[in-house]
């Protein structure tokens, strides 16, 4: 027998209403038990609570969807109360007691959702993506995700790809034997070339990671140029230590930070210098080169000629030093709000185009790997061998079934519900 | 009462492999069939091998099973499809002569010591608190055995069916075997009803074969079998030739005698294989349809018609027949007919061809729901070794889909069951670019010998063959076979796809080593699975996480809700 669960599904009380769902084969026998009788599916009806021994819980907006057509794809109750500690308290007090029901664990009713068929993978990691989301444009990237755009796109691809790989596989086992499928005129890259062209398209969608983790700003550049200082100001508070001693910074600090919906990664650096006798510091500054390596977007402070290539060239402490305007891109001083408030309209405007456009959602590492092998293997497809052809396709196929979560091998299962169960 | 390790019922192609096989494992062997001398009939067309097919004699006679050599010794046309395609999808096919075949395989047989041949009818089979323990034949005597394989083919309650004519059979004029499909079925065990057809066949001499296409047998020297070293009969030409516009007509007008149409035959029928009424029927707006005329022996006028399947009345088949080109004076020797029987539903069957319901019970061939000789000499091959491995305590012999075609035509049977005749295609292996016709000794051989399924005369071949291997992978030509060097150079050229495809085999593999349970208690507990899901688990029962996830109809989710559970208990 299946366990109904319930948990409370809004925020933490007190609140103004607080939802609480239970899900399960005995979701309408506990709301019965609790509200008398329930208003007929799918109509919000408000209902007074009672606990065994007839006390009123509470006056709760109460809503019943039975299954399978739910969100979890089980009988589905509702329960809106009035968002208090103790309400809520009193009326999971009064569920937990019912025989068959429990508290829900973290994640269980998207896990319930997936496995009744409601979701798909691709659905599930964006629903994931939205309840973990601390931003505005994360939340759109997963709203995108949750919504099934792509999970459609690539239901669709399926489909089209399956029909190539028919005429294919006819070809191959009847083409010799049989007259049904002579003088089809399989031509199979121009057959495949549209969705070639969609699939790269998705491949540029950014990186959910990065909206996740954050753009990655790394300051860097010669001892004392004023990173740490500029690091403090951009971030609105002195996460680094400030000193007029060359050297100062021996590590690298990394702070996070949102703007305008954005979020940030700011990493300060050891100045970068040859002439160091310091071990620590000279370790310091090995690391300071990953980082540069690693950066979506590098500030640098030190001479023009010497910067990385696309760095964005700060003339740092601007207040006390004469730069050259030719030759770096933006002068800052941290006794000038004004001047930091622009740097950040810059790395701003720079972070937008480096994500792109969110419209169409993002691209988790997962999906970005599968996407790219099927995109390989159908680049592969030249229509001179039929029976290497139809081995592309099949990989193909399956890599971009394996996004969807069709392909249930352990492989898959273990990394969806490695999240799962940790997740919301 | 006779004792034996192994009885196995039926002299056809799955039969006599079974037979053959259980033998070379050490068992002693009866084989009982209605009538010795139909012992290794083909009783449709007469041609062995084909695309998917191929792949399957190859690898019958990789386990040193009787095919190919048998198709070798009355090969009279030899075609090799998909000559421009890739190795891994091209399938050897030769034209037998129906005499010399019967007869290389009961010559096969009779080398065989440990099998003692049974004329009779198989009436029932004697169970001991569930497990098999003798088969009754019809004359009242009583063969005891630890195993018993059940090849009885089309014969389980076979029915004929000819226009507006019946008769009980599973081949024209030889009697069905209705006592034992009673008694099956009385076992309640899940069994339905299939349905194939033959043409009719003509008489050579009256075609008028000038007036035809010829279609010469192919000039280089491949064979069936590595092992067959004798040189080729002399090889005969078949012919093509098509229906017309007035077959179709025909056709169209004699269908109101056609058993098909009038709602007489229950059982689904091949698409693979389709009558030519089903065509005609099916595909309405084509103008014609091929017809090869395959010679049935050197010595013989009889002609197969291959693509006129039917069961249409015998003047309609005059007719029809008299309506295609170079066919105007042909005479029909034989009418076509459908046969309807009784097939076990072969989700009922463990990977060792065994029925999970009786211990000791093994099933094989078309009695399976399969369709065409080699798939039905390939699960001979199984359940022989299964039989023979039952009875003497051997380790069982399974084959997973990365090693063969038998093992991915055994694990679609009893996993995915059948809806029509099932009959091996190349689009039905994943690994198909590993599993080529031309491999099937390399890929299967070595380890069918280390389950003591070879003869010494195979092992002394084999030893030679290794040795050729190795050599020809050092670069070495002289004395080494054609076939070989040929095999090692197209091992070299899919090397980077199958190093793709071993990563994807290790994985079913270890999906593989996740067990699960799938009575119905076990099923119940298991939280997400919907009433139907359990249904299909129960009937297939799958073993693995791989094998619930190749179920007919069972959803991913169901899959990954089968995981958790079984992460939960350990």
């Amino acid at each position: 027998m299946i366990d109904t669960i319930f948990a409370l599904s809004s925020g933490r009380p007190p609140a103004a209403i607080a939802v609480v769902r239970v899900s399960g084969p005995n979701a309408r026998a506990a709301g019965e038990a609790l509200a008398g009788t329930l208003p007929p599916p799918r109509i919000a009806g408000l209902r007074r609570l009672q606990d065994v021994d007839g006390g009123t819980l509470d006056q709760a907006l109460t809503l019943f969807f039975p299954g399978p057509a739910t969100a979890t794809g089980e009988d589905l109750l509702e329960l809106h109360l009035h968002g208090g500690r103790a309400v809520v308290a009193a009326v999971e007090a009064a569920l937990a007691s019912q025989v068959g029901l429990r508290r829900a664990e973290p994640g269980e009713f998207t896990r319930r959702a997936l496995i009744n068929g409601r979701l798909d993978l691709a659905q599930a990691e964006g629903l994931a993506d939205l309840l973990e989301a601390e931003t505005d444009m994360q939340r759109r990237a997963a709203l995108a995700m949750a919504e099934g755009g792509m999970s459609r796109t690539i239901t669709d691809w399926l489909d089209r790809l399956s029909m190539a790989a028919a005429r294919v596989e006819a070809e191959l086992d009847f083409g010799d034997e049989d007259e049904v499928t002579q003088a089809t005129g399989l031509d199979l890259p121009p057959l495949l070339a549209p969705v070639i062209l969609e699939m790269a398209a998705m491949l540029t969608r950014p990186p959910v990671e990065r909206l996740r983790d954050g753009v990655m700003v790394v300051l860097a550049g010669p001892r004392n140029a004023g990173k740490s200082s500029l690091f403090n100001a951009l971030l609105g508070r002195p996460a680094a230590i400030v000193t007029d001693i060359a050297g100062t910074t021996r590590d690298v600090l990394e702070a996070g930070v949102i703007r305008a919906g954005l979020p940030y990664r700011l990493v300060d650096t050891a100045g970068l210098t040859n002439q160091t006798a310091d071990p620590i510091e000279a370790i310091g500054i090995t690391r300071a080169k990953a980082q540069l390596d690693a950066a979506d977007l590098i500030l640098w402070l030190g001479e023009p000629d010497a910067a990385p290539a696309n760095a964005l060239k700060i003339g740092a402490r601007g207040d006390e030093l004469e730069h050259d305007r030719a030759t770096i891109d933006h002068v800052t001083s941290v006794h000038d709000q004004a001047s930091i408030d622009a740097l950040w309209a810059i790395i701003s405007q720079r972070s937008q185009q480096l994500i792109g456009d969110l419209t169409g959602g993002a691209l988790h590492a997962r999906h970005r790997s599968l996407l790219s092998e099927a995109l390989s293997a159908l680049q592969a497809v030249d229509g001179h061998d039929l029976l290497l052809d139809a081995e592309h396709l099949r990989i193909a196929n399956r890599a971009l079934a394996a996004i969807l979560g069709r392909d249930a091998t352990e492989a898959m299962l273990d990394a969806l519900f490695g999240r799962f169960c940790l997740g919301k | 009462m006779k004792q034996f390790d192994v009885v196995v019922v039926g002299g056809g192609h799955a039969g006599t492999e079974a037979a053959a096989a259980a033998a070379r494992r050490g068992a002693s062997v009866a084989l009982v069939s209605q009538s010795l001398a139909q012992i290794g009939t083909m009783s449709c067309n007469p041609s062995i091998g084909g695309l998917g097919k191929g792949h399957l004699v190859r690898e019958v006679d990789a386990l040193d099973g009787l095919m190919a050599r048998a198709a070798d010794d009355a090969a009279i046309h030899h075609r090799m499809l998909n000559r421009s395609k890739g190795l891994a999808v091209q399938g050897p096919r030769v034209q037998a002569d129906r005499r010399l075949y019967r007869a290389s395989i009961q010559h096969q047989l009779a080398s065989y010591a440990k099998i003692t041949l049974i004329e009779g009818e198989a009436s029932a089979l004697n169970l001991t608190s569930g497990s098999v323990a003798s088969v009754a034949l019809a004359d009242g005597s009583i063969i005891g055995a630890t195993a018993v394989v059940l090849a009885t083919g089309t014969f389980l309650g076979g029915k004929i069916f000819r226009g507006l004519e019946r008769a009980a059979g599973g081949r024209i004029d030889e009697r069905p075997a209705n006592r034992l499909g009673e008694q099956l079925r009385a076992l309640r065990l899940p069994m339905g009803r299939l349905k194939t057809g033959t043409p009719p066949r003509l008489d050579g001499r009256t075609i008028d074969w000038g007036a035809l296409e010829p279609q010469p047998s192919d000039t280089d020297e491949w064979r069936m079998s590595p092992m067959t070293r004798t040189p080729r009969l002399p090889q005969l030409a078949c012919a093509i030739t098509r229906t017309s516009a007035a077959t179709h007509d025909i056709i169209r007008n004699g269908l109101t005698t056609s058993p098909l149409f009038g709602g007489d035959i229950e059982g689904g029928g091949p698409r693979y294989c389709p009558s030519i009424e089903d065509k005609v029927h099916r595909f309405g707006d084509r103008d014609g349809h091929q017809i090869f005329l395959e010679p049935e022996g050197l010595d013989d006028p009889w002609i197969y018609p291959n693509g006129i399947s039917t069961s249409l009345s015998a003047d309609v088949q005059d007719a029809l027949v008299r309506s295609v080109a170079g066919l105007e004076r042909a005479q029909i020797v034989q009418y076509g007919y459908a046969v309807e029987y009784d097939y076990i539903d072969s989700r009922a069957l463990d990977h060792r061809l065994a029925l999970a319901a009786i211990h000791g019970l093994f099933c094989a061939g078309q009695l399976n729901g399969t369709t065409g000789y080699e798939e039905a000499a390939a699960q001979g091959v199984i359940a022989g070794c299964n039989a023979a491995a039952l009875a003497r305590d051997l380790a069982p012999t399974t084959v997973d889909r990365a090693r063969g075609y038998i093992g991915v035509m055994i694990d679609d049977l009893v996993l995915q069951g059948v809806s029509e005749p099932y009959r091996m295609l190349t689009a039905r292996a994943e690994y198909r670019l590993a599993l080529r016709a031309d491999n099937a000794e390399a890929r299967l051989s070595g380890w069918a010998d280390t389950l003591g399924v070879l003869t010494p005369a195979r092992q002394a071949h084999l030893r030679q063959r290794h040795a050729m291997r190795d050599a020809a992978r050092d670069g070495v030509q002289d004395g080494v076979d054609a076939d070989i060097l040929r095999e090692i150079e197209e091992d070299r050229r899919y090397a980077p796809y199958l190093e793709r495809q071993s990563e994807e085999i290790a994985r079913m593999r270890r999906d593989g080593d996740v067990a699960i349970s799938s009575d119905t208690l076990s099923l119940r507990s298991v939280p997400g699975l919907s009433t139907e899901m359990i249904e299909r688990l129960e009937r297939a029962s799958p073993k693995t996480l791989d094998e619930a996830s190749r179920v007919r109809g069972v959803t991913p989710a169901a899959v990954a809700a089968l995981w958790l559970h079984s992460r939960k208990r350990t």
